[in-house]
């Protein structure tokens, strides 16, 4: 099973974010994050991070250094800020909506509703 | 190997423009973890390479994204030019910018002498010299970037020195016809010249003749819109001092206007030169919005004439509209060539180029019937050969042009044939003008 383009797309946003309230991290590893978390089941297209992390940057949420990597690197960090954990908190009540709204449907139930019965 | 490969990467993605020099740290840092990472997996280094570009994404759609989010970049682009970290950028800035700057100061140098453009005697000496004045300083510049070697600097020395001794010590009668043909055919001339410079002595390469048509273009718009900001300056400057009580003009007229027009010229050459690979070329643009209402404008004129059934009327005025009007259609035919795809099939944009051509042949031909029915009723003079020359020479252009376009309609190939044509025309113009200049005053006794 892989997740579709539009569900990877709407997660981006509250994934990022959570990841980083964990702590200050950079691009690579945050795809590494998100592959861990799901047993590697939410691939992302890697470069595709990038734009989404400067998005966030340019709306407030996220603040951007440039670093050294172990090897020496530069390297960009990016970390949370005041207004992107207020973000994270909305965004996680909009997806509690969403969750509790398909548990009322048959969408959730165990065995789907065969049609026409 | 790697390194190689990784460098190879960055350079092809550092192409898109939404992609800036930061943004490729940030995806190269991600590349180089992904690769050690594969490889520590046990994957070679080539394999890893590929399997972490892979994974990076396809570029068009990345490049998206970032244009998505940073739209403003797509523009910026159009105010610092590709590689402005670089030091060769820095040092052609600081040569065009010294070079305005002399310019600049050359309009001003008659003044020393008591020769003041806005003064009885002056206007005539400048519009003589105006373009021996200002034109070298563009040479050098064109030279000096295109490394241009020292036969090709002693024959534009040799042009210009030329040109400043006949217009000068040619004992013409002021204001007669055969100066004020010299005055406007100087400058042609001279312009012309500056290909030698632009194309760093290979002149002869039809390719390169081709990127000077190009530039000369591009030049033209430029110079324009520096001319409508410099116009903006002039006005507020005036307006402002006036609010302060003092008059401005004489400084503007005798200070801002000559210097900035001297100095403009440098600017848009170089800015030209600077944004060649920037922006779409404005002047194919204009072409393509051109054509259509020019080929209007000549079926119109047709249409009247063979509706009224009379014959044109030609006055000195018509004379030159007729003639900027056919410098004009060549010139969209040759921008128009010049921006074309020499692959792409013939398609309607090409019929609309091929009517224009044929209208401007039939144009041409009334124009050069009603010249010669003048002359043989009059006889010579300057005026009429003048035009009775650019007009056998525009015709024969376009003769040809239509030839060719007849053929690449058919055959469906032949641009490179069209180009060469139009490009060799270039030194037919040059050595006209040329004539003009030194030959007419000759034969029709300087009147």
């Amino acid at each position: 099973m892989s997740i579709g383009k539009d569900l990877v797309a709407a997660s981006a946003t509250p994934l990022v974010l959570a990841i980083l309230s964990e702590g200050e991290s950079y691009g690579y590893a945050i795809i590494k994050r998100v592959e861990e978390l799901s047993g590697g089941e939410l691939q992302w297209t890697d470069g595709m991070l990038y734009p989404v992390l400067h998005r966030l940057e340019r709306a407030g949420y996220l603040e951007a250094t440039w670093g050294k990597s172990e090897s020496g690197r530069r390297r960009k960090y990016y970390r949370l800020t005041q207004e992107g954990e207020a973000e994270l908190a909305e965004q996680r009540r909009q997806w509690q909506v969403v969750d509790a709204t398909l548990r009322g449907t048959p969408f959730h139930r165990r065995e789907m509703i065969p049609q026409g019965t | 190997m790697l390194e190689e490969r990784i460098a190879e990467w960055r350079d092809h993605v550092g192409r898109r423009e939404a992609i800036q020099a930061g943004d490729l740290d940030e995806l190269e840092d991600h590349l180089r973890s992904q690769v050690s990472d594969l490889q520590a997996a046990g994957l070679d280094p080539e394999e890893a390479f590929l399997i972490a570009v892979k994974r990076m994404g396809a570029l068009d759609a990345l490049s998206r994204e970032y244009a998505r989010e940073y739209s403003e970049r797509l523009w910026k682009r159009l105010v610092i030019p590709p590689g402005t970290a670089g030091e060769g950028w820095n040092r052609e800035a600081t040569v065009a910018v010294a070079l305005a700057v002399a310019a600049g100061v050359a309009i001003k140098i008659p003044e020393l002498f008591g020769i003041r453009w806005d003064g009885q005697a002056g206007t005539l000496w400048f519009a003589q010299n105006v373009s021996l004045l200002i034109l070298p300083f563009l040479a050098a510049f064109l030279g000096w970037k295109r490394a241009l070697p020292a036969r090709g600097w002693a024959g534009l020395a040799g042009g210009f020195v030329a040109g400043a001794l006949v217009v000068n010590l040619m004992p013409f009668q002021p204001e007669g016809y055969t100066m004020t043909l010299a005055i406007i055919h100087l400058p042609m001339a001279l312009w012309l010249a500056l290909g030698v410079a632009y194309t760093g002595g290979e002149w002869r390469d039809p390719r390169q003749r081709m990127n000077f048509v190009r530039f000369s273009g591009e030049w033209f718009i430029y110079y324009v819109l520096i001319a409508l900001g410099g116009g903006v300056l002039m006005g507020l400057t005036m307006l402002l001092f006036e609010a302060a009580g003092l008059d401005a003009e004489p400084l503007v007229a005798r200070w801002i206007l000559p210097c900035g027009a001297a100095g403009a010229v440098l600017v848009a050459g170089w800015l030209v030169e600077a944004k060649q690979s920037v922006i779409e070329n404005m002047a194919p643009v204009l072409t393509m919005v051109f054509t259509p209402l020019f080929t209007l404008l000549l079926l119109a004129f047709l249409g009247t004439v063979a509706w009224t059934g009379s014959g044109i009327n030609i006055e000195r005025e018509v004379l030159i509209a007729f003639d900027l009007l056919l410098v004009v259609v060549v010139g969209l035919h040759l921008y128009a060539i010049s921006a074309r795809d020499p692959q792409a099939e013939p398609g309607l944009f090409d019929k609309l180029q091929f009517l224009l051509v044929v209208c401007a042949l039939l144009v041409d031909a009334m124009a050069l019937w009603a010249i010669l029915a003048r002359i043989t009723e009059f006889g010579f003079t300057p005026n009429r050969t003048a035009a009775l020359g650019e007009n056998l020479i525009l015709l024969v252009n376009l003769v040809g042009a239509a030839v060719l376009y007849v053929r690449f309609l058919r055959v469906r190939r032949g641009v490179a044939s069209m180009e060469r044509w139009q490009t060799g025309f270039l030194p037919v113009y040059l050595l006209w003008a040329a004539v003009v200049v030194v030959v007419f005053p000759v034969i029709f006794g300087f009147m």
